[in-house]
């Protein structure tokens, strides 16, 4: 009896304990949200309102007409796809050598990728900007992608040549008796196996290129081909105190991701917990 | 078919690597090459050669001193708040019976938000008017305060208010992981431990904590070098100010490249701090090889 009843006490002191932890959690967000409804005069009302007492649109009409944010927002996921797309499939070929080939130079090779899959995002940034002038890649939405590609096929090759060592060996080699070609192996056997640990490389990929801004914010340079971080980042310049159009547009960048995790959360957690631990 | 299999790996490795080359192996040469350099963004003139020239010119540089003491500050207190807070709530997320999905879904929801918008949303939280969110919860709600602070126009507060951001983006990742380790944990020793007549408390400090040791050094090491990884929230809050005093290594060599043009110091600053995360990271990763002999040593 008195074990069920600290056990009792345990489980209500511990959930109102993380509830109040979920309130500070989630506050910044709900205050987002509650201030995109807001017209401009009512930001800065005494004292602030969570929820508006008079909600309006406004910001949302005026931020996806007019600012833009309609193409801003499909620049992102152009950007978004491509990159995603070619890091997948450029990664997972270059998995499927490392795990069931030996080759010259194999080890230095494996050792670059991993070594470029730890290096700081932004410590190679002034060579890549002179680069991605040389190329006259500067002011086009070409200029991310290729460098999201780059930047995601270390990570990717990392987690897809584990899984496909772990891959039953007997069914790649049959098929390979059966006189399928590499290729075909590959493309019908090997990466059709390989969808969990797909999913999770695009996932990581995909959050990375949507949400980049430093390298976007140098070479998207003009107004029209700008991604929605550079293009929130460069609003909020614009309308220091309008914040309801701010978070307006916010909202628009960030409902995806929102959405997207909530109903994939399992695997988005699993991804970024794998893509973490990737040293 | 021996010639066959010969060219085939590389066949499969090519076009990924010929993006690796292009965007990643000859940029790390160039960036080498150019630190070397009083480099000229004009390519008609002439780079003078100036040997470790720029490096010398960083460590004499108070500026970058003052920098990396600020990104070693944050790194230090958003890793230790983003550990104490992950643990707590790991802990108990593992304990409790139900509501475990939402809380998990929750906590991690800065994580997967993006730096740019959530920096936008702690600058409103954060904002000087008496209306700003935090000022008026301590001004009018908890009453600490008597009248509204600048925050973000003084250094100190305005790291208060960047320490927070890095400590709530975080909490759910650190959380996360934790979790994890925590569930592997063998039921078993806790069922013997508490025949034996062990209290929760008792198995918490001598069995949980012992065995979760090593994710926690694993967890510090990755938040660690996140940390110094700072740039967005510096350069959407505070933009380095007031008078360069938040100023952290990446808003550093990030105005150093693209504000003054001096690439040759900028590709310095960026080595210079690739090898201190470097070697920060194997000092902790060889912590936890040391804690994991000795929670391995001490069960036995």
């Amino acid at each position: 009896m008195s074990r069920k009843r600290t056990e009792f006490i345990v489980q209500a002191a511990f959930t109102v304990l993380l509830l109040f932890g979920a309130l500070v959690t989630l506050y910044p967000f709900l205050y987002m949200v509650g201030t995109s409804f807001k017209g401009a005069t009512y930001i800065f009302k005494m004292p602030p309102e969570l929820i508006p007492a008079s909600p309006t649109l406004e910001n949302f009409v005026e931020a996806w007409a007019s600012s833009n944010f309609g193409s801003y927002f499909r620049n992102s996921l152009v950007v978004t796809a491509i990159s995603t797309t070619m890091t997948i499939l450029l990664g997972s070929m270059m998995a499927y050598a490392f795990a069931r080939f030996n080759f010259f130079l194999k080890k230095p090779l494996y050792y670059l990728v991993i070594f470029f899959m730890m290096l700081p995002a932004m410590s190679l940034i002034v060579p890549q900007f002179i680069l991605a002038t040389q190329f006259k890649l500067v002011g086009k939405l070409s200029g991310v992608i290729v460098l999201y590609i780059a930047q995601n096929i270390p990570f990717a090759t990392f987690l897809l040549r584990g899984f496909i060592e772990q891959l039953p060996r007997e069914i790649l080699e049959a098929s390979e008796i059966d006189g399928a070609s590499h290729w075909n192996v590959f493309w019908s056997i090997v990466l059709p196996m390989c969808k969990p640990a797909l999913a999770t490389a695009a996932i990581i990929a995909s959050l990375g290129a949507w949400d980049e801004y430093v390298w976007a914010n140098i070479v998207l340079n003009t107004a029209k081909v700008r991604t929605l971080p550079v293009a929130i980042a460069n609003f909020q310049g614009v309308h220091v105190t309008n914040w309801g159009l701010v978070f307006a547009a916010s909202l628009i960048a960030v409902a995806p991701i929102i959405l997207f995790f909530i109903f994939l959360q399992k695997f988005v957690i699993k991804g970024i917990a794998t893509g973490a631990v990737k040293g | 078919m021996t010639i066959k299999h010969r060219i085939t790996p590389y066949v499969f490795l090519l076009p990924g690597l010929v993006f690796l080359a292009i965007w990643l192996v000859y940029p790390m040469g160039h960036s080498l090459w150019i630190s070397l350099h009083d480099w000229k963004i004009n390519p008609d003139e002439i780079s003078p050669f100036v040997g470790l020239g720029n490096y010398v010119d960083t460590f004499t540089d108070s500026q970058f001193w003052r920098a990396l003491k600020n990104t070693s500050m944050f790194a230090l207190v958003t890793t230790i708040g983003q550990l104490i807070l992950g643990v707590l709530v790991a802990l108990m997320l593992n304990r409790i019976a139900r509501g475990k999905v939402f809380f998990r879904v929750a906590y991690f929801l800065p994580v997967v938000t993006s730096w740019v918008v959530v920096s936008l949303i702690f600058r409103f939280l954060f904002n000087s008017d008496p209306s700003g969110m935090v000022n008026y919860l301590l001004v009018h709600g908890i009453k600490v305060l008597h009248s509204p602070i600048s925050w973000l126009n003084n250094a100190e507060t305005a790291w208060a208010a960047i320490y927070s951001l890095g400590i709530w983006k975080g909490i759910g990742f650190a959380m996360v992981i934790l979790l994890a380790a925590l569930q592997t944990f063998p039921e078993e020793c806790y069922a013997a431990a508490a025949i034996d007549g062990a209290s929760e408390w008792q198995s918490l400090r001598y069995i949980t904590l012992p065995l979760l040791l090593p994710t926690i050094i694993l967890v510090m090491v990755m938040l660690t070098i996140g940390a110094f990884q700072v740039y967005i929230p510096i350069a959407l809050i505070t933009n380095g100010g007031p008078l360069h005093r938040t100023e952290v290594v990446l808003s550093y060599m990030y105005d150093l490249a693209f504000h003054d043009l001096h690439y040759g110091s900028a590709t310095a600053v960026s080595f210079v701090l690739a090898a201190i995360v470097f070697v920060i990271s194997q000092a902790q990763l060889r912590l936890k090889r040391l804690s994991y002999t000795e929670s391995v040593e001490g069960g036995a």
